[in-house]
């Protein structure tokens, strides 16, 4: 299974939690903590559920919430896809 | 008491408008704003009409961030408490995150939204189901996402009564600032148009089956056979009258006394409570008669005969105008006490009761004097609120205009 991008993971974001209809770039926001960009913990829990339904990749909600930044969470999916690969 | 409750700011959503100016100019016109149910095949079903609002864009109101997350109701609440707070003007009037606090009302929950997760639920499984649910659903969503958005960290609260619950909450609002919160959203909101909560707005049975908008809810009429459901509901933005009068704000009005009773049960032979909520709520404001009733119009023969004689009781024959601008556009749960009572501040501001549409054949012995076709013209300094909701509440308020200095009216 391919990787998840940046893109590919705001995308998910918004469709799922809504735009939050901030300036920044997802390129410019990997290490920005998810609240200074308006995502709480069920924005994170939604947006994984989404990318589940997409990919089958499941992740726990007890590792969900440890992910502060998109960087962090695009890491946690793509080890989840690569061991389920 | 020494503090008062100042209504600073209103807004609506409603039938018949969605900004005060637009629903007081449809409310006195007496227009009609019930129609055949939109939003999903209600053919099934035997009642046809409702008051729905027909041209809310939610998107234009809200954030992006808070439309996955939010049914119609608590969409409908955020944009009624944005624009009352706009009103209210405090931006600048440097109040402390914890001086301010919402009460709402609301009945029927976020009805729509979570009928769309659960058939999510029965259909497609559990991981299909919004994380959302876990709040949206509640009644107490339009009160904690008003509070968010506005940072307003000080007491909050949700109350549950049917259409009384809206009255509940603004005297708790009002309870607030008399113990020294500076100020308090309040009013409440109910919509519920979606399969299941349409269904479940009737288990009672008493709203009408009639297709002509204009015969479907006749409050007090001899005609009357039931009354129609709508949605939407109103905002008051509520401040101590001492930090309002430090900062120059102007008020609508005071809400100046509440009462509510809960009547016996049906077969105890005791007679129903509304004529008590009435007495104890002027008796709280401190008024031995108002200018004008709004009453609650259940739309069914015994319960507005009831009503007619608890106002018959307390001011006497004919002795008091009584109006009912819900019939243009129906009874709005939670939403139907804070949209009287915002009718009843824009009555005080302009010197005119709005009239009762549809309703026109009112038997002599309920000894009404109600406004029925043309709005009348009178001044009006106080007026006295009413609403019941099913299952034995009932709720009396009282607002009251300033004294005002230097000012006419």
């Amino acid at each position: 299974m391919s990787k998840l991008t940046i893109e590919e993971l705001f995308q998910a974001l918004i469709e799922s939690a809504g735009d939050s209809e901030t300036d920044i770039t997802p390129a410019d926001s990997l290490d920005v903590p998810f609240a200074d960009i308006g995502y709480d913990s069920l924005a994170l829990m939604e947006t994984a559920a989404k990318i589940a339904q997409r990919t089958g990749v499941k992740i726990d909600d007890e590792q969900l919430v440890d992910a502060e930044t998109p960087r962090q969470l695009l890491d946690l999916l793509n080890r989840a896809m690569a061991g389920q690969a | 008491m020494n503090e008062s409750a100042q209504v600073v700011g209103m807004g609506v959503a409603a039938p018949s408008g969605l900004s005060v100016e637009d629903y007081w100019a449809a409310v006195l016109a007496g227009r009609t704003s019930i129609g055949p149910v939109t939003g999903f095949d209600a053919s099934g079903y035997a009642v046809r009409l409702a008051g729905q609002i027909g041209d809310f864009d939610a998107a234009a109101h809200l954030p992006k961030r808070l439309l996955p997350q939010t049914d119609r109701v608590t969409r409908l609440a955020l944009a009624t408490a944005a624009s009352a707070l706009a009103g209210a003007d405090i931006e600048g009037a440097e109040m402390d995150s914890f001086d301010q606090g919402v009460v709402l009302a609301n009945a029927q929950g976020g009805s729509e939204f979570t009928h769309r997760e659960f058939r999510k639920l029965w259909t497609k499984g559990p991981a299909e189901v919004s994380v959302y649910e876990s709040f949206a659903w509640f009644y107490a969503v339009n009160t904690g996402q008003i509070s968010i958005r506005h940072g307003m960290r000080g007491p909050c609260g949700a109350l549950v009564g049917e259409q009384a619950g809206g009255l509940d909450a603004i005297s708790l609002a009002r309870r607030r600032i008399i113990e020294g919160t500076r100020l308090m959203v309040t009013g409440g909101f109910d919509s519920a148009f979606d399969p299941w909560g349409f269904l479940s707005q009737n288990s009672h049975g008493r709203l009408s089956q009639a297709t002509d908008p204009r015969h479907a809810y006749r409050p007090f009429d001899r005609a009357v056979d039931g009354y129609v459901a709508g949605e939407g509901g109103a905002v008051l933005v509520l401040e101590a009258g001492s930090s309002a009068r430090r900062r120059n704000a102007p008020s609508y009005g005071e809400i100046a006394g509440y009462a509510a009773t809960f009547d016996p049960r049906p077969d105890s032979g005791r007679p129903p409570t509304l004529r008590r909520a009435i007495e104890l709520a002027m008796a709280d404001a401190g008024v031995s008669t108002v200018d004008v009733v709004f009453a609650d119009s259940a739309g069914v023969p015994e319960l507005d005969r009831i009503e007619a004689a608890a106002i018959g009781d307390v001011f006497g024959h004919r002795g008091v105008p009584v109006t009912a601008p819900k019939a243009g556009f129906g009874r709005l749960g939670a939403g139907g006490g804070p949209v009287d009572v915002l009718t009843a501040l824009l009555s005080m501001r302009d010197s005119v009761i709005p009239p009762t549409p549809h309703t026109t054949d009112v038997p002599e012995d309920y000894g009404l004097d109600l406004v029925l076709d043309a709005p009348r013209e009178r001044r009006v300094d106080t007026a006295l609120v009413l609403a019941r909701g099913y299952g034995g509440f009932n709720s009396a308020l009282v607002v009251r205009k300033n004294a005002e200095e230097g000012q006419d009216g």
